[in-house]
């Protein structure tokens, strides 16, 4: 019985890496105004450059690279047309979405059922991974883990407690104020929306070169629009994304652990979205206020500059 | 810097129009360039796309058969966007159209005639569709709930319950070892013009509710009132607007046309239910783009639907013979809305040449 519960734990951490890297990119993306629904397609970019990169280096380290590069890169598109062009949010995370659907399937069509040599492996923190029961859980996985949690607390430190994070924050509430302060918004938002992807680029490789080592079209599964209800569910904080990446990540394993118990796997499939709904339901039943006070107040709209 | 843009105040429909032919020609050729970067003749691969949907009888039918998923759901979508309710579960809307209609037609198809069942099939249809399109409208308004992510998690609710279906109690008794239901009674088939898969009275449907969808939009006070919410929202609560009862009754619609949509794939094309992937090519979401192109208008959705069922079409063709991977349309789809956005600001800014003045 341990022994399965330790399975499913070290499980649920590997599963919610991806989400917890995509949810932090995507809350500094937010706390600065934009919202970029592209994390689906970003990450499906990031997955296939990591994997290609990977493949062709045999480093996985050099894949990782890469797909950041690749996911800050793609999430340009969405920059300059919401933030040069004002264009509607919402329509252009979808344009990139499908975008970066479609470039992937494109780019990693020849690699399709060719493993990887040499994946992500799992490093054993010296000391710590020989803890009984706990070492196992914590401290012997891949660095795409290790690096989630070390990232995390970064953007939650630079966002709470630093000028960087009041210069993201004020963009994002009163742009308008931002700039009277000397501070570039448009800059700002710009680089908000590259970090974003660059965490959804990162959160992509995961999956191809370290949760499994092949590529498959459409690999993502709907992992990018969990990301996005994600962001909501941490009240666009990074601390909260932890918790929230974690829990997911074990709803995504649990359906695997039930499976034998003679459940359909298909409708066992829906535990990740019928969770996902029902969170959000639950946040709207209970606290409706505290939801919209925490939310970047000008989320979603574009910015003119010298208006009002 | 050299270059301002200004506001513009107004669009002359040519203008309009001029922007339009303008950003899907930038999108061709960005598809064109990422071709080349694949190795592959741009202008002979787009060539091809045009060529085998509208440059052959045989493609052309296809096109058309195609177009009618598209028509229905992207008017139903321009309707929903109007209201600025993105719903993007036109999806899973069209397969529960598709479960009412099998359901519908296997149980009491077998009892009534041709004329009866097959209306009653696409009403189930619509139901079916409006039903799953009005849980995230009371969750928007109501818990105040992202309607996008809403939608989303209902597309993939609903995939796995039609595979659930079709794997589980509704397999076909006929169907030895395949995912699918039992076949329609043939009565509940749509009668096809000879030699292909369109059915002339579900393509004049599909333009019909496109045309009544256009003239609710402009004409009608519930189309003022869904144009109310999406320009102003704040003005159409002081005008005393009942958002929820606005909401639900346009995500209906909305969800009702895309349950259409699913009915006439089944009896025209499929003949039962079978795999969400095999049921719709992604119609649900290339309307978007459809609604899109259309400007919102649903009546302009009739020509838009027509040209991204071409490019469907012609991409599958140069996918089989090129050899690319099925998310080629994907490409396309993705770079012609983004130029299509960008176009959009030619339409509301002026770009003036400005020298400097010191």
């Amino acid at each position: 019985m341990l022994d399965i519960i330790t399975s499913i734990l070290i499980r649920t951490i590997i599963a919610g890496t991806p989400l917890l890297l995509g949810t932090l990119g995507e809350v500094v993306t937010e706390r600065a105004g934009i919202l970029n629904l592209g994390i689906e397609g970003m990450m499906s970019v990031g997955a296939v450059t990591g994997f290609i990169v990977t493949f062709t280096t045999g480093n996985p380290w050099l894949g990782m690279i890469a797909a950041i590069i690749a996911g800050a890169l793609i999430s340009l598109i969405h920059a300059f047309v919401t933030i040069s062009l004002r264009a509607n949010q919402v329509v252009s995370g979808l344009a990139l979405t499908m975008l970066g659907l479609g470039l992937s399937g494109l780019w990693g069509k020849s690699y399709i059922g060719r493993p990887l040599q040499a994946k992500m492996a799992p490093i054993a923190i010296p000391g710590l991974s020989k803890i009984p029961v706990v070492g196992e859980i914590l401290f012997y996985h891949d660095a795409y883990v290790y690096l989630s949690v070390i990232l995390g607390l970064i953007v939650w430190f630079l966002l709470k407690y630093t000028k960087i994070g009041i210069t993201v924050r004020s963009v994002g509430e009163n742009p308008k104020a931002a700039e009277t302060l000397g501070i570039n918004v448009t800059l700002v938002k710009y680089a908000c929306v590259m970090v974003g992807g660059a965490f959804a680029g990162m959160a992509g490789a995961h999956l191809s070169t370290a949760y499994s080592k092949s590529w498959i079209e459409g690999m993502t599964s709907g992992r990018g629009w969990i990301v996005i209800a994600l962001t909501i569910f941490a009240l666009w904080e990074p601390s909260k994304a932890f918790l929230g990446a974690y829990v997911f990540g074990g709803i995504f394993v649990i359906q695997y652990v039930l499976q034998p118990l003679g459940i359909s796997p298909n409708l066992l499939a829906m535990l990740p979205y019928l969770t996902t709904l029902g969170v959000l339901l639950s946040y709207g039943m209970s606290s409706k206020g505290k939801r919209k006070m925490s939310a970047p107040a000008t989320l979603g709209e574009p910015y003119i500059r010298g208006s009002r | 810097m050299p270059l301002v843009t200004l506001p513009r105040e107004k669009t002359t429909p040519r203008f309009t129009a001029a922007v339009l032919l303008l950003s899907l020609f930038a999108g061709l050729c960005a598809v064109g360039i990422v071709f080349l970067t694949y190795g592959i003749n741009p202008f002979y691969a787009i060539y091809e796309i045009f060529r085998s949907s509208f440059g052959s009888a045989f493609g052309f039918k296809e096109t058309l058969t195609k177009a009618v998923p598209l028509i229905f759901i992207g008017s139903g979508l321009a309707l929903a966007y109007k209201a600025k309710f993105w719903n993007i579960g036109a999806e899973s809307q069209l397969l529960w159209g598709a479960i009412f209609a099998t359901w519908i037609g296997l149980n009491w198809g077998p009892h009534l005639p041709g004329p009866v069942i097959i209306p009653l099939m696409f009403l189930g249809g619509f139901i079916g569709g409006a039903m799953w399109g009005i849980i995230p409208a009371i969750f928007k308004v109501k818990f105040g709930i992202n309607e996008v992510i809403s939608t989303l998690m209902l597309n993939y609710i609903a995939a796995e319950f039609v595979k659930y279906l079709v794997v589980g109690p509704w397999k076909g008794a006929t169907k030895y070892g395949y995912p699918y239901t039992d076949d329609l009674p043939d009565h509940a088939i749509l009668k096809l013009v000879h030699h292909t898969r369109i059915s002339i009275p579900l393509l004049i449907f599909s333009v019909v509710v496109a045309l009544i969808l256009c003239f609710v939009v402009y004409r009608t006070r519930f189309g003022y009132e869904v144009r109310v919410i999406g320009e102003n929202s704040e003005a159409g609560k002081y005008a005393g607007i009942d958002f929820f009862k606005t909401t639900v009754l346009m995500m209906a619609i909305s969800g009702g046309v895309a349950g259409l949509a699913g009915v006439g794939e089944l009896t025209t094309i499929h003949k039962h239910l079978s795999y969400p992937e095999t049921i719709s090519a992604g119609y649900g979401f290339t309307a978007i783009i459809v609604a899109w192109l259309g400007r919102l208008n649903p009546a302009f959705s009739i020509l838009s639907g027509l040209f991204f069922a071409g490019i469907i079409v012609g991409g599958d063709a140069i996918q089989m013979s090129m050899g690319l991977p099925a998310s080629t349309v994907n490409v396309f789809n993705g770079l012609i809305l983004v130029f299509l956005i960008m176009g959009d600001f030619l339409l509301s800014h002026r770009v003036v040449y400005k020298r400097r003045v010191n």
